[in-house]
């Protein structure tokens, strides 16, 4: 009976969103009087951080300072169409829907400016401080604010875009079956260090080391904290999670939070993330879903780093010691 | 039903209410009071979002009751900041990334307060101990246990 140390390793890929009946995402795009710009939504920021997101994708678009924007989710029943925040979608598909409709916002903006300017809209640029300026002639500008004004009380002009992006519905080949059920994946590696204790089934995860290829990461400390957050739910879900411990029997779930088990600030691992950016040919920006990813690999790479550990193959989660002992039992009885 | 006179202070004020005799110190605090920076994630002592600190103790409010309050001073994460000025605490859990969809927030904070304020330099091990009653879903608690950190040591150099 021993401590025994094992290492893991596991690499996946992931579809950014879903193919059931096509996946669309729709978005509205207005300025206020003071030209500030407001983003409508039907997508939830869930405390991903989906709101910021959408502020720098539209600011970005438009040419104004991030602050300049306020994103509005409130409301499912009145707001734009969204299927909803899931399947590390909302980053790609709304924030593909808010840059069409920003796009359609800043042009009726630029055709303001440049009634107000008496130049034509295709001379004009943005500064990103809230300033128009005609191109190679920047000591003629006007102020976004200026611009906004104009457009509700002088010129009757709606600075507003739509905005829809639709993954549409993949079928499959008859002949092959072969289909595109995503446009865009990302990517993720991960390297488990796990001890076991033989004669308790215990296992204790030393170090977790995931590198993630998720595109343009439009905000590099957010993902950073979605990536950390997400690495140590993988390590859950591989040891701890479930609703359901003798599946498809539905006894003996956890009905609360003394019996769900879910590691504790005592039971983190040693964690390190690294991100590689390859931006996706259709993302905004080249972004692409790393939400629900990355607490995918840690779980292969735990289940073979107790088999490089143990010997035994525990291909039922979560892995709990009970199963340990039992794998380990029937391999010694073979 | 019954109704009962609580008084006790919060975040340094009185409050004077009749509440429902048996409700906790959380239904008192979220629904009559109207401080609702206490959350209430499990309402059976398992997950620590609804933490408080009673007379410089950790308390679950949840498992609280209000009636129990009578004379005591309540602190909450809503009586932090002064003046419009964050906490060290809330900076430090803004700064390090310590929070995203917030829901166990301010128990952490409230658990980080009472730690701090008994152990200001505390090593991580303290920190994680301290810790150990609050669920978080979102974070991992690394960030979490690294603003606790930042926090002790932005109050040591405030204090030196």
């Amino acid at each position: 009976m021993a401590i025994r140390r094992g290492r893991g390793v596991a690499a996946i890929n992931y579809p950014t969103g879903m193919n059931l009946g096509g996946d669309p995402t729709q978005a509205l795009v207005h300025s206020t009087p003071t030209g500030n710009f407001m983003v409508t939504l039907s997508s939830v920021d869930l405390g991903q951080g989906m709101k910021q997101i959408m502020a720098q994708i539209c600011a970005e678009t438009i040419g104004v300072p991030t602050d300049r924007v306020v994103v509005d989710t409130a409301d499912t029943d009145t707001g734009p169409h969204c299927m909803g925040t899931f399947a590390s979608r909302g980053t790609h598909r709304a924030g593909n829907a808010v840059i069409q409709a920003a796009r359609e916002a800043r042009q009726v903006m630029l055709e303001v400016a440049a009634e107000e300017l008496e130049v034509n809209a295709s001379d004009l640029e943005t500064d990103g401080q809230g300033h128009i300026l005609v191109k190679g002639a920047p000591q003629k500008s006007i102020s976004i604010f200026d611009v906004a004004l104009a457009a509700h009380f002088k010129r009757g002009r709606s600075i507003s875009g739509r905005g829809m992006f639709l993954i549409p519905r993949s079928y499959p080949e008859k002949e092959t079956g072969a289909m595109k059920p995503s446009t865009c994946y990302a990517h993720a590696c991960t390297v488990a260090e796990v001890e076991v204790d033989d004669e308790t089934g215990e296992v204790t995860v030393l170090t977790v080391k995931n590198v993630f290829e998720i595109g343009r990461a439009l905000n590099p400390k957010m993902v950073e904290q979605q990536l950390v957050g997400g690495s140590w739910m993988g390590i859950s879900h591989a040891l701890y999670e479930t609703t359901e411990p003798y599946y498809p029997n539905r006894d003996h779930g956890g009905t609360d939070f003394n019996q769900y088990l879910m590691p504790g600030p005592g039971d983190l691992a040693q964690t390190e993330i690294i991100v590689l950016e390859r931006p996706s040919a259709d993302g905004p920006f080249g972004a692409k879903g790393p939400g629900e990813m990355c607490a995918n690999p840690q779980i292969p790479a735990i289940a073979n780093a107790v088999f490089d550990a143990v010997g035994v193959r525990i291909d039922t989660l979560p892995i709990t010691p009970e199963r340990i002992l039992r794998a380990l039992k029937a391999q010694a009885s073979n | 039903m019954a109704k009962t006179p609580v008084q006790f202070t919060l975040n340094g004020a009185e409050k004077a209410e009749f509440i429902d005799s048996g409700a906790t110190l959380l239904n008192a605090l979220r629904d009559k009071i109207g401080d609702t920076s206490p959350k209430g994630g499990c309402h059976q002592g398992t997950c620590g979002a609804c933490s408080v600190i009673i007379d410089g103790e950790l308390r679950l409010s949840c498992l609280t009751l209000a009636e129990t309050c009578n004379g005591a001073a309540i602190t909450t994460t809503s009586g932090l900041s002064q003046g419009g000025v964050l906490h060290p605490l809330q900076r430090a859990f803004l700064d390090a990334f310590a929070s995203q969809c917030g829901f166990c927030t301010p128990g952490m904070i409230m658990a980080a307060k009472v730690l701090l304020d008994r152990t200001p330099n505390p090593t991580r091990d303290e920190v994680v101990e301290a810790l150990s009653g609050n669920i978080c879903r979102c974070t991992g608690y690394e960030p979490i246990i690294q603003a606790v950190l930042t926090a002790a040591r932005s109050n040591s150099q405030n204090a030196a």
